[in-house]
């Protein structure tokens, strides 16, 4: 096999790899203050991906549309913690997923009445050819979606070592009764969380929507694979699920390339079994959390 | 429950779906009860493992697959009879769910959900892509129906007798198992697994146990799919229904054999009654869209309200 | 345990307080199901909309004349299935015996209507599909009461392989989605390439919903096609176009009757320029001769659909025919199941969308290869291909 193809295949990769990565995000976010996994983090990449097509064919301009649609889906994040995950609180863990799930069957169900079922189009961030790296092709699109990531992931850290809400959030993922000992007011603290991962997702549905187009549904599967690639790297540790992202991207990739493309996400998610096998059997120099649900 | 409550439950459902062919003419409620038992089963064998060894599975909507693809493939294709077939099933739901759950039941918590996620998710592109077995994408047409001699179980009526028989023999033997020595210890690992660990209770080989024990059940559902719409193909299997199993149970009250059929009936009568209740308050011919929407907010509004399920509301009322 | 008794009761009440409006003069039911919601929406709503289009258009003008001499307005009933198939047999079901409808049509999806053939088949209700699979009609002697209007996929693939063939295209690559519908293209592609000597050298899968299919282009890029078939609808038909032109192959792009919409056009934008597509004369009916005998039926549907609803497209055509043929058999039986499904399968020479229907006791679908065309898309337009 010629190395240009192998290229193009690590390539492909990466590039959806940053689209997992960027939504899995959100789910680690929620999860480390909360220790909820949020079904509905999937929902926030659709309407932050149909905020923007919907905004962009008012005659928006893309930098304003891509401002209000994080800021509005983060207000929608922050509305779902204060009316229904706060009053469930004191509920057992499942009781809060089930939660989570019917309120991304509500959301996904408000925005097919908003929207309707057609795809919707969103230009490019940047018009012109794709870039060709060594013999690999990757669309312009594909760079701001890594560059976005990025930058999402440099904004976290800034946020978390940087600012005394940051360093809140971590003390609840850290301890929760200890953050309270010491002042912090925990359910504010899980309500900036919550609004955060829908600001995360909501960035993550802007910049991939040119590439995926804007859907009702489309947040099912995207939010799959980012909860995969969260687990992948721990669902507590940002740099981890970023990586976890990649890894998942660039197995699909090798796997429709090299294997076959009838079984490529088959393939993932036998990747993903070894992976969480070989952490139990001690097999794995990083730590995916075991966390009791 | 007591055991004597039980009896009685199980003796009036039992009398209640002997009489409803006689009550009910029509198709569709029978078909609907129909699927309330087929969900019913596929979701006690779900709150076995939620309920009494404490694991969520992401991924249960696969053993409903195999039951199904196990017993179509062998009645459509080999010729075989139907029974036979169903058992064959039923033992490959069980098999299935003994060897995936011996590595993966080395894990806990998110990341046991995770491996059944993935199982689930791998079962399914099997279906999909081993089409000259399975048919693939577009399925497998012609399942026969099952017959005792002369007498075929090949309508409504007759499916319903079939359908709730099984899972009433089901809630009973789940319910003996849930009252034994076993089921005691089942709880335990709910409880603490070091607890159950610390008196002599080998929890792995429990937990693997129940899993295949639901996997049989869940497959027995699958089978019965599989004979009553003649035609099965991938996409109802897949990680959705796993996710509306999930939610039947918890629906229900996990840790609630009955709870489990209750949760099966809500979700199935909920979708159906939105289908006839949202065209006399909407628009007439918009209210498709608005079915989605409106059955997240109720789940969510329940959830809220009633975080114990169905089934405990069942206990206070009683 | 009052709780099952109580809950199944509701359900009992609530199902019969919703069935049944009796109106003046006695109406014809038509059931119809398509999926609204779900993977086949794109495909589903056109269909409801040119079924509601033509109910208005009926009573509009009175109702339907009956056997009797009468008018009899016409009553449809729509359920969505949301493309699941649990909920397209429930729905069947209580289309029969709870709204008490003389045939349906529908479903959208081939899945959906293969689910429901059991069901409409025991009851004796005449069923008229909008799906692709020829399996649903046949053997005809075994599908007694279902018949389906969509052009089956061993038609339009037939029309597809003699083009590649006429062009001396020898050596082609494949790509499908890994639904019923890119399945099936599939199965009769590869029978028709083998009769016609085309050499498949690349067959490659890819999701609905995948968001990237660069990896399965390159592998077919690398096999060296002279074209490339691609079998799917939008959102993922147009995301392999765009790919394919990022890619920058070069040799001519084939798609199936699956993007015969504008929204592929309009996702896939520039990339789309340049594919040729296999589908019934409806996206092209004013470049149309003169004489065809669809020419005028084309025209006025298009115009009327997209008056009312936007862009015209094929899936919508399905409906029209299955609709209208529903309704003329109506007019003949009246609310005789037996009667109509007798009358539709004697229709003959009935001029529709998707073709000039001649069913018979052997043939529910009716249609021959005159009822395909090949269309390229040029600067954004539908062209009939050369």
């Amino acid at each position: 096999m010629a190395a240009e193809q192998l290229a193009q295949y690590l390539a492909s990769g990466v590039v959806v790899g940053g689209i997992y990565a960027l939504i899995g995000l959100g789910f680690v976010i929620v999860f480390g203050v909360t220790r909820i996994v949020n079904f509905a983090q999937g929902e926030f990449v659709m309407l932050g991906a149909l905020g923007m097509a919907a905004l962009g064919s008012q005659g928006m301009m893309p930098l304003a549309a891509f401002a209000v649609s994080v800021l509005g889906v983060a207000a929608v994040g922050a509305l779902l913690y204060r009316l229904a995950v706060h009053p469930l609180r004191h509920a057992p863990a499942l009781a809060v997923l089930i939660l989570t799930i019917g309120a991304s069957i509500a959301i996904r169900g408000a925005a097919l009445i908003a929207w309707g079922t057609d795809p919707l189009a969103v230009p490019a961030f940047s018009a012109g050819p794709p870039i060709v790296v060594a013999g690999a092709v990757v669309v312009r699109q594909g760079i701001w979606v890594l560059a976005v990531a990025a930058a999402a992931f440099v904004a976290l850290w800034w946020f978390f070592t940087r600012t005394y809400a940051g360093a809140a959030v971590q003390a609840c993922a850290l301890n929760p009764r200890a953050a309270r000992l010491m002042g912090i007011r925990v359910e504010r603290v899980a309500l900036l969380a919550w609004a955060l991962a829908g600001a995360l997702g909501a960035t993550a549905g802007a910049v991939i929507a040119p590439i995926t187009y804007a859907t009702y549904d489309m947040g099912l599967i995207l939010g799959l694979k980012g909860f995969v690639a969260a687990v992948l790297g721990g669902l507590v540790s940002p740099p981890a699920a970023i990586a976890g992202g990649f890894l998942l991207g660039v197995v699909e990739s090798l796997a429709a390339g090299l294997v076959s493309s009838a079984y490529k996400d088959a393939v993932a998610f036998v990747v993903l079994v070894v992976v969480c096998l070989a952490q139990v059997l001690g097999a794995l120099p990083w730590r995916v959390v075991a966390e009791e649900t | 429950m007591t055991a004597r409550a039980r009896g009685g439950a199980l003796a009036v459902a039992a009398a209640v779906v002997a009489a409803l062919p006689w009550a009910v003419e029509s198709r569709y409620v029978l078909g609907m009860l129909v699927f309330i038992a087929l969900n019913g089963l596929a979701a006690v064998g779900l709150s076995l493992v939620m309920g009494f060894a404490g694991q969520v599975s992401l991924g249960q909507a696969a053993f409903f697959a195999v039951g199904a693809y196990v017993s179509g493939v062998l009645t459509a294709s080999r010729g075989w009879n139907g029974w036979a077939a169903m058992v064959v099933a039923v033992a490959a739901g069980a098999l299935v769910a003994f060897v995936v759950g011996l590595p993966i039941f080395r894990l806990s918590g998110l990341l046991l959900a995770m491996a059944t996620l993935a199982f689930g998710i791998i079962v399914y592109y099997v279906l999909v892509n081993w089409a000259p077995v399975t048919g693939g994408p577009s399925g497998l047409a012609g399942i026969p129906p099952l017959a005792l001699g002369g007498f075929r179980f090949d309508t409504d009526a007759r499916m319903l007798a079939l359908a709730w028989g099984a899972l009433l023999v089901v809630i009973a033997l789940a319910g003996n198992v849930v009252d034994s020595r076993i089921g005691r210890a089942l709880r335990a690992i709910h409880g603490s697994e070091a607890a159950a660990a610390a008196v002599g209770i080998d929890t792995a080989r429990l937990k693997v146990g129940v899993f295949a024990l639901a996997g049989a059940i869940t497959a027995l559902g699958g089978a019965l799919y599989a004979h009553y719409v003649t035609f099965i193909n991938p996409s109802p299997f897949g990680f959705a229904y796993s996710v509306e199993l999930l939610v039947m149970v918890v629906l229900g009250g996990v840790a609630s054999i009955w709870g489990a059929v209750l949760g099966a009936a809500a979700v199935v009568l909920l979708v159906e009654g939105l289908r006839a209740a949202l065209p006399l308050l909407t628009a007439a011919h918009g209210a498709a869209e608005y079915e989605i929407a409106v059955f997240g907010v109720l789940l969510m509004a329940f959830m809220i309200f009633l975080p114990s399920g169905l089934a405990g509301l069942a206990r206070r009322a009683a | 345990m009052h709780v099952v008794l109580a809950t199944v009761l509701a359900a009992l009440v609530l199902l019969g307080g919703a069935s049944g409006t009796a109106g003046a003069q006695e109406p014809y039911r038509l059931g119809a199901i398509f999926s609204i919601t779900g993977p086949g929406s794109s495909l589903g709503i056109p269909e409801r909309d040119t079924a509601l289009m033509i109910e208005a258009e009926v009573n509009a003008r009175g109702g339907i004349k009956g056997a009797d001499g009468r008018m009899h307005p016409l009553k449809l009933v729509i359920y969505d299935d949301a493309s699941d198939e649990t909920k397209a047999v429930l729905a069947a079901k209580k289309l029969i015996d709870e709204d008490r409808v003389t045939a349906i049509v529908g479903t959208t999806l081939s899945g959906t209507s293969l689910a429901i053939l059991d069901t409409v088949q025991k009851a004796e209700v005449p069923l008229i599909s909008c799906a692709a699979a020829s399996r649903i009609v046949e053997p005809a002697a075994e599908r007694r009461w279902v018949f389906k209007t969509p052009q089956s996929d061993q038609l339009i693939v037939g029309v597809l392989v003699d083009h590649l063939k006429a062009k001396g295209l020898k050596k082609v690559g494949w790509l499908n989605v890994d639904y019923a519908f890119g399945q099936l293209g599939w199965i009769e592609f590869e029978k028709a390439a083998a009769a016609a000597g085309l050499a498949v050298v690349a067959n490659e899968k890819f999701g609905q919903k995948d968001v990237d299919m660069t990896a399965q282009l390159t592998r077919v890029k690398a096999a060296g096609p002279e074209a490339v078939v691609v079998w799917s609808i939008p959102p993922s038909a147009s995301i392999v176009t765009r790919n394919y032109a990022d890619l920058g192959l070069r040799m001519p792009l084939f798609q199936s009757h699956g993007v015969g919409n504008k929204k592929y056009i309009e996702l896939a934008a520039g990339a789309a320029n340049g594919v040729v597509f296999p589908a019934g004369k409806l996206l092209v009916a004013e470049q149309l001769a003169d004489d065809d005998p669809q020419k005028a039926v084309l025209l006025a549907y298009a115009r009327e659909f997209e008056a009312k609803y936007g862009p015209r497209n094929t899936f919508g055509g399905h409906a029209w025919d299955a609709v209208q043929l529903a309704v003329r058999a109506l007019g003949k039986a009246g609310g005789d199941r037996a009667g109509v499904r007798a009358a539709i399968e004697s229709t003959r020479n009935f001029v529709g969308i998707s073709g000039v229907f001649d069913f018979s006791p052997t043939d529910h679908n009716g249609l021959d290869r005159r009822a395909v065309t090949m269309i390229q898309i040029v600067d954004g337009r539908w062209k009939i291909a050369k």
